[in-house]
């Protein structure tokens, strides 16, 4: 692997991390006027943290995205599709596309159990929760939930259905369960929905959406192709609340079944 | 030692199933060889690592410096510098970000194609940075309501829900083009970095006010990062288009 790369992407991540750091200092020193606590320490867990997410970028560039961009390209490709089979051109018939939908929900699942930045947020959960919400359930809830998000968004993508149906009635859905789900995890099931888009996800979700609408007849790459993120960060809302209102349930029943 | 090996088994954990999904698709479903199988190798160590070294970073720097800074700025009691401090966090964590540089240059593509804005490269990138600044004003304007909420202890979900009625709205008079990207831009705006500092901040700051649950009043900084650039990004549109 050329070493201009590494180079590169090691700059890219200090780019990123540069400005939270200066304003961090300029609080620190002009605002708060008391020495940082552990300074060394903390310049050390910065530093951890840039090489830590460079080497993660670089490897995943280097090694799975390529390989999951030429499957999300394989996967829609006609000729696998519909099997050397002749179909009518310009008419999609959209059970022909399960391996896609199998495809979108694995990688969806697997991407959210490998972000970064969802662990952080489970770490500081379980932590202030006192376990009683745990890393892995937290985890796995979010996954579960970006998982069916993707398979529905490349359905929509398929189908050619309108984006903004699913996604208002995915937010009704959601305002619903917020009646109902427990307070606890109100705040927490929201954020969750940020925190599943960023590193990972993000670009074999955009291969596999683009891909579907460049190959899908009557698809626009412009139009269809994005949205994905969109189902991505919607469902795990759902999945999370869902996550709550079960383990409360499940809670209730053994308090239930204790009384007797 | 022992520490560091079981953190690196840990984060080889957390990969295992993307390796698995990959390997089942490309051998079981799709039927072909492993192409560089050096190469998937190498990548797989250096994500292993990688994420190993992100991990105890977030624990010894990113975690313990968004909680003092919390505290520290609690205990000063001054709320204007606690709110531009919040408002700074969100603006410039998010306006070099590069999923949202990649976004906007995207958008300004589409909208020069449909005729929109004018072609030529100047408004293109006029447009882009346009939608950059507003994303990042978007995010500044959220994590300070999403303090303000902290502080005074509104409850999350009518905030949240009054938001997407908002958006609600606004889509219907938006126009079509920039729906789609006002949507995703709400995901792109949280990046692996400012996702843990937020965090900490939140539960930060509901632990040393009192009354406050970290649990309950400490999220939710994130949810109004990614709600308002969909607001902001629409009506952005409206007003180019």
């Amino acid at each position: 692997m050329p070493w201009s790369i590494v180079v590169q992407t090691l700059l890219e991540t200090l780019r990123d991390i540069t400005p939270i750091v200066v304003m961090i200092g300029l609080f620190q020193f002009l605002v708060i006027r008391r020495p940082m606590p552990n300074l060394r320490r903390v310049l050390l867990g910065f530093l951890y943290v840039a090489i830590g997410l460079s080497l993660f970028l670089l490897g995943l560039e280097e090694a799975l995205f390529p390989l999951g961009r030429v499957m999300a390209k394989q996967l829609t490709d006609p000729a696998f599709i519909y099997g050397g089979v002749e179909h009518l051109a310009g008419v999609v018939h959209w059970p022909d596309y399960g391996w896609v939908y199998a495809f979108a929900f694995a990688i969806g699942f697997s991407t959210t159990i490998a972000e970064p930045a969802l662990m952080a947020v489970a770490m500081k959960a379980s932590q202030v929760s006192g376990g009683a919400i745990g890393v892995w359930g937290l985890r796995i809830a979010v996954a579960l939930g970006v998982a069916v998000g993707i398979a529905l968004g490349s359905f929509r993508i398929v189908t050619g259905l309108p984006l903004h149906y699913f996604i208002i009635g995915g937010y009704l859905l959601v305002v619903i369960q917020t009646l109902f789900a427990p307070r606890m995890i109100i705040p927490l099931a929201y954020d969750s929905g940020g925190v599943t888009t960023s590193t990972v996800t993000v670009p074999l979700v955009t291969a596999l959406g683009l891909g579907l609408a460049e190959t899908v007849p009557g698809r626009n790459v412009l139009i269809d192709g994005f949205g994905l993120i969109a189902f991505a960060s919607l469902f795990p809302m759902m999945s999370v609340m869902a996550y709550a209102q079960l383990s409360e349930f499940r809670a209730r029943r053994q308090d239930g079944s204790n009384d007797e | 030692m022992k520490q560091l090996l079981r953190s690196l088994f840990g984060s080889f954990r957390d990969l295992a199933p993307i390796i698995v999904v990959v390997l089942f698709f490309q051998l079981v479903v799709l039927q072909q060889p492993l192409p560089n199988l050096l190469q998937l190798l190498v990548g797989l160590v250096l994500v292993v690592s990688g994420l190993t070294f992100f991990i105890n970073g977030l624990e010894i720097g990113l975690f313990p410096v968004g909680e003092s800074l919390a505290h520290a700025l609690a205990r000063k009691g001054s709320l204007s510098w606690l709110l531009v401090f919040a408002f700074v966090l969100g603006f410039a964590t998010t306006v070099a970000e590069p999923a949202l540089i990649a976004v906007a240059e995207e958008a300004a593509e589409i909208a020069a194609l449909d005729g929109s804005i004018e072609p030529g490269k100047a408004a293109e990138e006029a447009y882009a940075a346009g939608l950059r600044l507003t994303v990042a004003l978007s995010v500044g304007f959220a994590i300070v309501l999403g303090v303000l909420r902290i502080l005074k202890g509104w409850p999350m979900h009518w905030m949240i829900a009054a938001g997407y009625v908002l958006v609600v709205i606004i889509t219907a008079f938006a126009p079509d083009e920039i729906i789609g990207i006002a949507y995703d831009s709400g995901g792109v705006t949280t990046s692996t970095i400012t996702v843990p500092l937020v965090a900490a901040l939140g539960v930060g700051l509901a632990s040393s006010i009192r009354g406050r649950n970290p649990v309950t009043d400490g999220f939710g900084l994130i949810a109004f990062a990614s709600l308002t650039p969909i607001i902001f990004v629409m009506i952005y549109g409206m007003v180019v288009h």
